[in-house]
């Protein structure tokens, strides 16, 4: 098929768009200058100053610890959501469980947050649990929606899959909780692996949710950047932006030709 | 073959039961609660909200239930227009995506099968990469000394700096920007999918591009047109980061007018009526796309 001139030129412009500010946001953080327009040599003092800022630091372990211990709960609940539904046929309740696992898609992250918060607030009230706000707070909001996304991802893999194999170990005896671990977990296993990384990058980007339902003395990483960057101009933040690009750049593109190579 | 019996009954219940007993008690019933203290009075406590129902020897005494926070919040001008700027700045953000994102779907799903995998991956990755450090990055090109503004007057293009950061202009770049990728993966899913005979069929027949594009590409990507829609606009009525870090004093949208009652104010009920009052005006397009959603998918099974 020809490719017009006016395609080629949107994809450019497209891409362009997309990649101009993470390309200047690379350059800033090497610029030894604090203004952004006057570059003052190749330094890498930010990262330095990144690397010697204890809040940052602080926040980013908790970010992690908070992503990770969600991403799991979001997997698992997710994997279980998943299978409902493409397994289970008409059950009583299914529309109201697809309903609630596809609102959290399209919910307005202030409104999650509001509603986790007036929760958590009368519930400490009425039976004094969660004592206080923060870690586990932040973790059961990040899990409700990290569980809508997963259940997405793992859904559409385990429509697809073959049954023959499951039906084959069914007929051959094998209990179906043996049945999912042997035969059909191996096969959905990239789109599980998919999910979790969804889910933590999700909870790793948040800021809206996480500041509604955290307490004091518990900052998640974009919290603080926000604060930082509500301020003015951080090149810290830039040097942090860095990181995250290449660090995000390196594991997409090994996952990417990881599956290219499995799918050859 | 199916076993049927107590074991796997159990072992059913237990799958649909985790994952429903989690959104029921930190989704459903948060979202009720919302609803709830929004019909309740503010007051300087902890929870800064009256009770709406008081109980006394176990049998109810009062509800006080109240429509005043709403009627506070039609009668503010404030809100009413953060209201339609919400709905006017989501709208039209989803209208220069499309613009946008359109031909660039269109460009990866023409382009060589090799290279679609590529170019989609580079589509996505910003996506995975922090969505409020890539707002920041506009805060540094878009100020009055920032980068474009250098750019245009070493150009000579402008004498003085363009004031862009803190107006409507900024938080419409902001928001085009970071919700570009969620209207192209659905346009392009959909247009890859469009058999390319059917074009080579409309030539033949005479049809010049123009007209083929109008009769046939454009009918066939329409389920991905609304879902890509859909994406960008629910999410950037309540955008709260954009306009806070972009926008100026006299834009408010909806999300943060929430969070400022939240948390400035610290007016609980008046920020979960906010919430309704979102809701509504999202209940239309969520319907659609619920509708469309599974329209899709039955498509897919078929």
């Amino acid at each position: 098929m020809k490719r017009s001139a006016f395609l080629m030129s949107a994809l450019a412009f497209g891409y362009a768009f997309l990649y101009a500010p993470i390309v200047l946001l690379v350059t800033w953080s090497f610029n030894e200058s604090r203004v952004a327009n006057i570059w003052g040599g190749f330094s890498t003092k930010w990262y330095g100053e990144l690397w010697d800022n204890s809040e940052f630091l602080d926040a980013a372990w908790l970010s992690l610890q908070v992503a990770a211990t969600s991403a799991t709960a979001a997997l698992g609940l997710g994997t279980l959501a998943a299978l409902a539904l493409v397994r289970f046929g008409r059950f009583h309740g299914r529309g109201l469980f697809s309903g609630l696992l596809a609102a959290p898609l399209v919910m307005p992250e202030v409104i999650l947050g509001l509603a986790l918060l007036l929760l958590f607030v009368a519930l400490e009230d009425l039976i004094g649990w969660p004592d206080g706000r923060g870690f586990s707070t932040i973790v059961i909001a990040h899990t409700t929606v990290g569980l809508a996304y997963a259940t997405v991802v793992i859904r559409s893999r385990l429509a697809q899959m073959d049954r023959s194999l499951e039906e084959a170990a069914m007929d051959l005896g094998a209990r179906p909780v043996k049945v999912f671990l042997v035969i059909t977990l191996p096969v959905i296993a990239p789109s599980l692996a998919a999910a979790w990384l969804l889910a933590f990058t999700l909870s790793l980007d948040d800021v809206v949710v996480a500041s509604f339902v955290t307490g004091p003395g518990a900052s998640t990483l974009p919290i603080e950047v926000f604060s930082a960057v509500r301020l003015g101009v951080s090149p810290q933040v830039n040097a942090l932006g860095t990181l995250i690009v290449a660090v995000v750049a390196v594991i997409i593109v090994t996952g990417w030709w990881l599956a290219g190579r499995r799918a050859r | 073959m199916r076993v049927a019996g107590p074991r796997r009954d159990w072992g059913r219940r237990l799958v649909v039961g985790l994952p429903f007993l989690w959104l029921a008690l930190f989704f459903l019933v948060p979202l009720l609660m919302v609803g709830k203290i929004s019909l309740s009075e503010s007051r300087s406590a902890i929870p800064p909200y009256e009770p709406l129902f008081e109980f006394a020897d176990g049998a109810l005494v009062t509800v006080r239930a109240s429509l005043a926070n709403f009627i506070l919040l039609f009668e503010d001008d404030l809100y009413v227009g953060a209201y339609f700027q919400s709905l006017t700045i989501a709208g039209l953000s989803t209208v220069i995506c499309l613009l946008i994102g359109y031909p660039m779907a269109l460009g990866i799903a023409r382009a060589r099968a090799d290279r679609r995998g590529p170019l989609l991956l580079l589509v996505i990755l910003p996506f995975w990469t922090s969505f409020l450090i890539r707002v920041y990055a506009w805060m540094g090109i878009l100020k009055d000394e920032g980068l474009l503004n250098g750019l245009l007057l070493a150009l000579g293009l402008i004498q003085e700096p363009l004031i862009i950061l803190n107006t409507d202009w900024a938080v419409y770049i902001g928001i085009v920007y970071s919700y570009l990728p969620f209207m192209v993966l659905p346009l392009y899913a959909s247009l890859e999918k469009l058999d390319p005979s059917l074009l080579e069929a409309a030539a033949d027949l005479g049809a010049p591009p123009w007209r083929a594009f109008l009769a046939v590409t454009l009918p066939l990507s329409l389920p991905g047109i609304v879902a890509g829609s859909m994406l960008v606009f629910v999410p950037a009525v309540g955008e709260y980061v954009i306009p806070d870090l972009l926008g100026g004093g006299d834009t408010m949208m909806m999300g943060k007018a929430l969070w400022d009652v939240f948390a400035q104010t610290r007016d609980w009920p008046a920020a979960s009526a906010l919430a309704v009052a979102m809701l509504a005006a999202l209940a239309l397009p969520m319907a659609l796309f619920h509708h469309l959603q599974g329209r899709l998918e039955g498509d897919g099974r078929s």
